[in-house]
C-alpha cells in the first residue's frame, strides 16, 4: 500500500510539472504533437526510473554523513554530502548518453524528432529534481525511491502527452494574435496545474 | 407582434449599426441582442446543397437555459427553505420563495452582467458577433456557488472564467475547459472559506452566526459524511428523515442548484429529448460513479467508504455537474468511444477525489475539470485507434 501511495502521489499530488513547474523547458517545446511528447515522456520515465535509485545507493552508501561506514569504523564522520549535486548529475548524465545511444539505434525517426531535447534530458530540471526530492524525503528503501522515480517520471508523461493533445487541438483555435505559440501554452499550463490541484491532499 | 418589432428593429434601429451607419462600431452588440429574439435571416446561397437547420447555436444555448430552469427554481425555493429550516420558523410557501428569490437573483444578475460585458468589450475589441456560449455559462456558474457568496467574487470569478478561460482561446467552442467549472475552481482555490464549510449553504443575510433552532447544521451531506466518524446515514438521517429521498428531492443544504436531483433530471429530460446533450456521457458517467461506489463498498475501511453507492448519485453535485457540465459539447470528448471513456472516468474520479480527499468533499466539480484537460488525449488515442482499424482493413482488402 505503501509503495502504491508513493507511486500516486508522485504522479498526481506532487506532479513535477503543474506542482513544481519543474522540467518546464522541454515540456513547452517538445509538446507540438503527441507523439514527440510519448517518445520524450518515455525517455524521461526511464531516465527517472533508473538514475533515481543509483542515486539513491549513492546517496545512502558513499555521500550522506555515516554512509561510508562499510568501509571501516574510522569512516563513519566523512560526509561528503556537499558532493551529491556533482554526483548525481554526472549520474545522469552518462545515464542519458545510454538513453540517447539507444534512441539512435532502434528508433532514428523519435531521435530525429526529439532533436537536441534527448541530450537535454541530462539537465532537465525534473531530473535532477527527482534525485533532490528523493534526497530530501529520506526515502525507506530503494525499492521506495525506485517506485518514486517510476511515479514522478509518469506525471510528467501525462503532463506532456495531456498539453500535447490540447495544443494540437487548438491549432484550429482562434488565438489572439500575440499569445499564439507560448503565450497560450504557459495560460494552458497554469489551467491544467488547477485542474490537478483537485488531487492535493488525497492519501491512500 | 413580434413581427411588428422585428420590423421596426430592421427598418429603424439596423441601419444604425450597418456599414457606414452612426453605430458601426457596436455592430456585434446591436447584432446579439437581434438574434437573441429571431431567427437569423440567413439562408445558404443558390449553389449550395446543404440545409440549415433553424436550431443554431443560440437556440441551442438557449434549450440549455430553459433545462437549467427546474433547477434554479427549485433552488430559489430551497434556499428560503432551509433560512427559514435554520430559524426554526414555520413560513409558508411564498415567503420562501420571496426570501431565496431575493438571495438567489442578484447572484444570477451579477454573474450575467460580468461575463456578457466582458464578451461584448471581446466582440467590439475582435469585430466578431458575441458568442451565445455564455448565456449558458452565465447560469452555471450562480447555480454551482453556494448562496452566501458576495457579490464582488462571482463577478471576479466570472470575469477571470471567461478572460482566461475561453476569449484567450478564441472564445466560444475553442476553450478546453468548461467556463461555468473554471469559475468554480477559481473561487475554490482563493476563497476556499466562502466555498466550503457548514457557514456558507445557507443564505443568513448577514453572515453573523443565527442560532440554529432546531439543532440542525448548516453542513452538506458531504461534508457531514467525512467529518462524522459514526455510520453516515444516521448521523445525517437523524436530522434530515429519510436521507436518500430528501437528497434526490432537494431538501438539503448545498450549491444553489444542485440540491434536487430531480429538478436535475427533468433538465437532463430535455436535453436528452432535444438531442443537445450527450447521453453517452450521462450514461457512462453515472455507470463509473456506481461502479466506484460498490468498489468502495467492498473494501470499506473509513465511513465514507460505507456510504451505499446509489446515496453518491445524490450527493452533493454529482448529478448537476455530470448531466450540466460534463455534457458541455466544447470541452467534453467528441469521438463517440471517447465520450464513453471520458463519461466512465469522470464518475469514477469523482467519487475517489470525493471519498480519498477529505479537503474537497465536492469531487465532481474537480474531476470533470480534469476530465477536460485529458479529453483531447482521449480523442487522439480514439482517432489512432480508428486510422489504424481502417488501414488494416484496406491491407486486408488489398
Amino acid at each position: 500500500m505503501e509503495y502504491v501511495n508513493i507511486f500516486v502521489k508522485s504522479i498526481f499530488v506532487d506532479n513535477m510539472i503543474f506542482a513544481y513547474f519543474l522540467g518546464m523547458c522541454s515540456y513547452l517545446a517538445v509538446s507540438k504533437t503527441v507523439k514527440t511528447g510519448v517518445g520524450l515522456g518515455a525517455a524521461v520515465i526511464f531516465v527517472l526510473g533508473i538514475t533515481v535509485p543509483i542515486n539513491y545507493l549513492l546517496e545512502n552508501y558513499v555521500l550522506k554523513e555515516g554512509a561510508l561506514v562499510w568501509l571501516g569504523e574510522e569512516f563513519a564522520t566523512v560526509d561528503l554530502s556537499f558532493l551529491s549535486f556533482i554526483m548525481f548529475i554526472a549520474v545522469i548524465a552518462s545515464m542519458v548518453q545510454l538513453v540517447e545511444m539507444a534512441v539512435e539505434k532502434f528508433a532514428p525517426a523519435l531521435y530525429g524528432a526529439l532533436g537536441i531535447f534527448l541530450p537535454l534530458i541530462a539537465v532537465n530540471c525534473s531530473i535532477l529534481g527527482g534525485s533532490l526530492f528523493m534526497q530530501e524525503r529520506q526515502y525507506a528503501n530503494i525499492a521506495e525511491a525506485t517506485v518514486f522515480g517510476l511515479g514522478s517520471g509518469v506525471g510528467w508523461f501525462l503532463a506532456i502527452v495531456a498539453i500535447a493533445a490540447i495544443r494540437e487541438k487548438i491549432k484550429y483555435s482562434n488565438v489572439p494574435a500575440p499569445l499564439r505559440g507560448l503565450g497560450i501554452t504557459f495560460i494552458l499550463t497554469g489551467l491544467m496545474g488547477i485542474a490537478f490541484m483537485s488531487f492535493m491532499g488525497i492519501e491512500l | 407582434m413580434s413581427n411588428a418589432i422585428h420590423n421596426f428593429l430592421e427598418e429603424k434601429v439596423k441601419p444604425n449599426f450597418d456599414k457606414g451607419g452612426k453605430l458601426e462600431k457596436y455592430y456585434p452588440a446591436y447584432d446579439a441582442l437581434e438574434t437573441f429574439m429571431f431567427v437569423p435571416g440567413h439562408t445558404t446561397g443558390k449553389t449550395g446543397s446543404h440545409i440549415r437547420d433553424g436550431i443554431d447555436m443560440k437556440r441551442t444555448m438557449i434549450m440549455v437555459v430553459v433545462a437549467l430552469l427546474p433547477a434554479l427554481l427549485f433552488g430559489i425555493w430551497n434556499t428560503g427553505h432551509q433560512y427559514y429550516l435554520a430559524l426554526g420558523e414555520q413560513a409558508d410557501f411564498m415567503t420562501k420563495v420571496i426570501y431565496g428569490a431575493i438571495e438567489v437573483l442578484p447572484i444570477v444578475v451579477v454573474s450575467y452582467a460580468a461575463g456578457l460585458g466582458v464578451e461584448f468589450i471581446f466582440a467590439i475589441i475582435n469585430k466578431h458577433q458575441v458568442n451565445e456560449g455564455f448565456l449558458v455559462s452565465g447560469m452555471l456558474i450562480p447555480l454551482c456557488l453556494p448562496v452566501e457568496i458576495p457579490l464582488w467574487m462571482v463577478a471576479a470569478a466570472t470575469i477571470f472564467a471567461v478572460i482566461i478561460g475561453k476569449e484567450v482561446f478564441g472564445g466560444t467552442g475553442m476553450n478546453i475547459l468548461n467556463v461555468a467549472l473554471t469559475a468554480r475552481a477559481f473561487l475554490f482555490f482563493a476563497y476556499p472559506t466562502w466555498m466550503s464549510g457548514d457557514k456558507v449553504w445557507i443564505g443568513e443575510g448577514t453572515n453573523e452566526a443565527v442560532a440554529y433552532a432546531d439543532g440542525s447544521t448548516g453542513a452538506t451531506l458531504l461534508a457531514q459524511a467525512t467529518e462524522k466518524s459514526s455510520g453516515f446515514v444516521n448521523a445525517a438521517g437523524a436530522q434530515y428523515g429519510d436521507t436518500f429521498w430528501n437528497a434526490f428531492m432537494g431538501f438539503i443544504p448545498g450549491s444553489i442548484g444542485e440540491t434536487s436531483t430531480l429538478a436535475i433530471l427533468i433538465g437532463a429530460a430535455i436535453l436528452l429529448i432535444t438531442g443537445i446533450a450527450s447521453w453517452k456521457i450521462m450514461l457512462s458517467g453515472v455507470l463509473g460513479a456506481y461502479v466506484m461506489g460498490l468498489i468502495f463498498n467492498a473494501f470499506a475501511v473509513n465511513p465514507f467508504m460505507e456510504v451505499p453507492a446509489h446515496y453518491h448519485l445524490v450527493m452533493g453535485g454529482f448529478a448537476f455537474g455530470i448531466v450540466f457540465m460534463a455534457t458541455d459539447p466544447v470541452s467534453a470528448a467528441q469521438t463517440s468511444t471517447g465520450k464513453y471513456v471520458y463519461g466512465f472516468l469522470i464518475g469514477i474520479l469523482g467519487i475517489m477525489i470525493r471519498v480519498f480527499n477529505p479537503a474537497y468533499p465536492e469531487g465532481i466539480m474537480l474531476a470533470i475539470l480534469f476530465m477536460n484537460v485529458m479529453a483531447p488525449l482521449i480523442d487522439h488515442y480514439v482517432i489512432q485507434a480508428n486510422i489504424k482499424r481502417r488501414k488494416k482493413r484496406t491491407l486486408a482488402v488489398a
